[in-house]
């Protein structure tokens, strides 16, 4: 059982963790999400006392982590897999690490095979890949059979292979009651691993629930609607739709994304506006979306777009050979995936052109 | 609580499975040795070139002793190494995670380290000395005339003393890259070019090699050097402060800042 109460930790003016309280609870797998930089990482590190909170308390099993009696036997981490001596083989760093908490050394032994790194054990650790590095991380976490575990981004690295065994480990390891907090980015792994979400974005709590709970409170239901790409059959779909009640949204490839009304609804309206239907399906906006939404306003670290300007000459613009009868101008302009058409113009209307005639003919003369 | 044997067994697996520490410990006792023994050797060849001063006040031990200027150098590579690489690697977030108590993590490090320094200090102390005297000839002391020993021991001291030095700086740094960068310059170049600088000596002579070098002179001022307002054992003890110092900086450090 991890426990913090108003965890806050600032460096200077920047507030890394502010005011987070939670519970990890033993016998489940709890997923930390939050983008870069939301503060996972140090709350990892108050939680094993290597950050001192600037306000606040973090507890393991009711005491705080420096005064645990013999900490690597209750509590076990992987905070960096590169953490270690790159001289030092993998053998003998667990050995160093086992020393301290009185474990045996043919537990070292043990662990090495837990993790698969028993070919490789006499190796020096500076020439493991991060998938290596990783797994000797999750061997020195293992090694005192500690009642929590601390897992921060174990699958980064990792291949497809690698990645299930951790899935299983933590689950294994939450089964016999032990409890287990992993970080990661990566909402669709969390998905699939995790019993229980807390979500951080700028250091703040977003949400702490299961992930069922996540799941139904965060996705939206919607209907995909595919019509003839016929512009007036579009949009006297969009009308009825949106006359009854409904909230269309045109997505790239032509398709219609409509919230709002139940599948045979939609089918309904369709047939009393007289429009074909291609396709009709339900879909469920995934848990990716849903966190991505959640934490749209809470991340950190946003790409522009790379402009590249003053590095090359715009290309000139493409165009397809006049004769080959594919010349039409793209339906809809490739906006964002979620972009509703901007007020004023039909999302159907043609995509402002350039005019590549005037081009050609200026670059000719040249 | 991790107990302190513990960590002390730990810390000795640490320290001799890696291949650093075997390198820098053994390039101490050959560059010591190895430059006594040469020194000696031309010294003794050349002792009726030697300036009356220095003729006077001719030091076997001492001379014996040369090669500690650059023999010290590879101790506080390794004094820096153990603690640093700590640091550079990020074993230090692994090793606190699992000590809480920092205050026993650092001094069981350099317990061992400081006592493995010693104990090869020692080693190499003696065998400098034996070496040296060998070839000095016709100048030669004996390790039982009057304070011999105590130069020859205290020179083991020196040497560990020196590493010790070096790790409480390289905790108060946290980098082996910037501890070496000021360590190495200093002990190399700056003390001695100071020591040397007439006004600028008189504050030099109390730098930690300086004043600790004294332990090994038998003959007071040997080789005509500056006098000290302090004796050989006081010399140590002024060293001594000093690593005192630098181990109680890099504590607080340690304790304070987050790892």
């Amino acid at each position: 059982m991890i426990e913090a109460v108003g965890l806050t930790k600032r460096y200077g003016a920047k507030t890394a963790v502010d005011n987070l309280s939670f519970q990890v609870r033993p016998g489940a797998v709890t997923g930390f999400l939050g983008p870069n930089g939301s503060g996972k990482s140090t709350t990892m590190r108050m939680i094993v006392g290597l950050d001192r909170p600037t306000a606040g308390r973090v507890t393991v099993g009711g005491h705080p982590f420096r005064s645990l009696p013999n900490a690597p036997r209750q509590v076990g981490a992987l905070l960096d897999a590169k953490a270690v001596h790159g001289g030092r083989s993998a053998r003998n760093h667990l050995l160093s690490l086992a020393q301290l908490a009185g474990i045996p050394t043919a537990r070292v032994d043990e662990v090495l095979g837990v993790v698969g790194l028993q070919d490789v054990a006499k190796r020096r650790s500076s020439g493991f890949s991060l998938g290596m590095g990783q797994r000797l991380g999750i061997a020195a976490a293992l090694l005192g059979d500690p009642r929590v575990l601390l897992f921060d981004e174990p699958v980064n690295g990792l291949d497809p292979e690698g990645i299930h065994w951790v899935r299983n480990l933590m689950k294994q390891l939450a089964s016999e009651g032990r409890t287990v907090f992993v970080s990661s980015h990566l909402m669709s792994e969390m998905a699939l691993t995790a019993d229980h979400l807390i979500v951080i974005g700028r250091g703040q709590l977003l949400s702490d629930m299961s992930v069922k709970d996540f799941i139904s409170a965060n996705s939206a239901d919607f209907a995909r609607v595919r019509v003839p790409p016929e512009p007036e059959q579009r949009e006297k779909l969009t009308a009825a739709l949106t006359e009854a009640g409904g909230r269309v949204m045109p997505e790239p490839d032509g398709a219609l994304r409509v919230t709002g009304l139940p599948l045979p609804r939609i089918s309904d309206l369709a047939h009393g506006a007289g429009v074909r239907l291609w396709q009709l399906s339900p879909h469920q906006a995934s848990l990716e979306e849903a966190y991505m939404r959640m934490t749209q306003g809470a991340v950190d670290y946003r790409s522009t777009a790379d402009a590249k300007e003053g590095l090359v000459p715009p290309p000139p613009p493409y165009e397809l050979p006049p004769d080959s009868g594919l010349a039409q101008p793209p339906e809809l302009p490739q906006r964002g995936w979620y972009a509703p058409p901007p007020p004023g113009r039909s999302p159907a209307a043609p995509a402002p052109s350039p005019h590549p005639t005037e081009r050609e003919t200026s670059e000719e003369s040249r | 609580m991790a107990s302190v044997p513990a960590v002390l067994n730990s810390e000795w697996t640490k320290i001799r499975t890696v291949s650093s520490t075997t390198w820098t410990l053994i390039s101490a006792f050959v560059v010591t040795v190895a430059m006594g023994a040469a020194l000696s050797a031309l010294l003794n060849s050349q002792f009726d070139d030697l300036p009356t001063a220095e003729r006077a006040t001719f030091d076997a031990t001492y001379v014996g002793f040369s090669g500690m200027t650059l023999g010290q150098l590879a101790m506080v590579v390794f004094g820096v190494l153990v603690v640093g690489t700590e640091y550079s690697s990020g074993m230090i977030r692994t090793s606190l995670a699992a000590v809480p108590q920092r205050g026993s993590f650092l001094f069981s490090k350099i317990a061992v380290a400081g006592a493995l320094a010693l104990v090869v200090g020692l080693a190499t102390s003696f065998v400098t000395f034996f070496v040296s005297q060998a070839l000095l000839g016709d100048h030669r002391t004996d390790i039982g005339a009057e304070n011999v020993l105590r130069a020859v021991f205290g020179g083991g001291v020196y040497m560990g003393l020196i590493a010790i030095f070096s790790m409480g700086v390289a905790t108060m740094l946290r980098s082996s890259m910037l501890s070496l960068g000021i360590l190495m310059p200093f002990f190399f170049l700056v003390s001695q070019i100071l020591s040397a600088v007439p006004g600028a000596k008189t504050v030099a002579r109390y730098f930690p090699d300086q004043a600790g070098s004294k332990i090994m002179q038998v003959v007071p001022d040997a080789m005509n050097s500056d006098p000290a307002p302090y004796g050989p054992w006081a010399g140590l003890g002024i060293m001594a402060l000093w690593v005192i110092a630098a181990l109680a900086g890099g504590y607080l450090v340690l304790r304070k800042r987050d790892a």
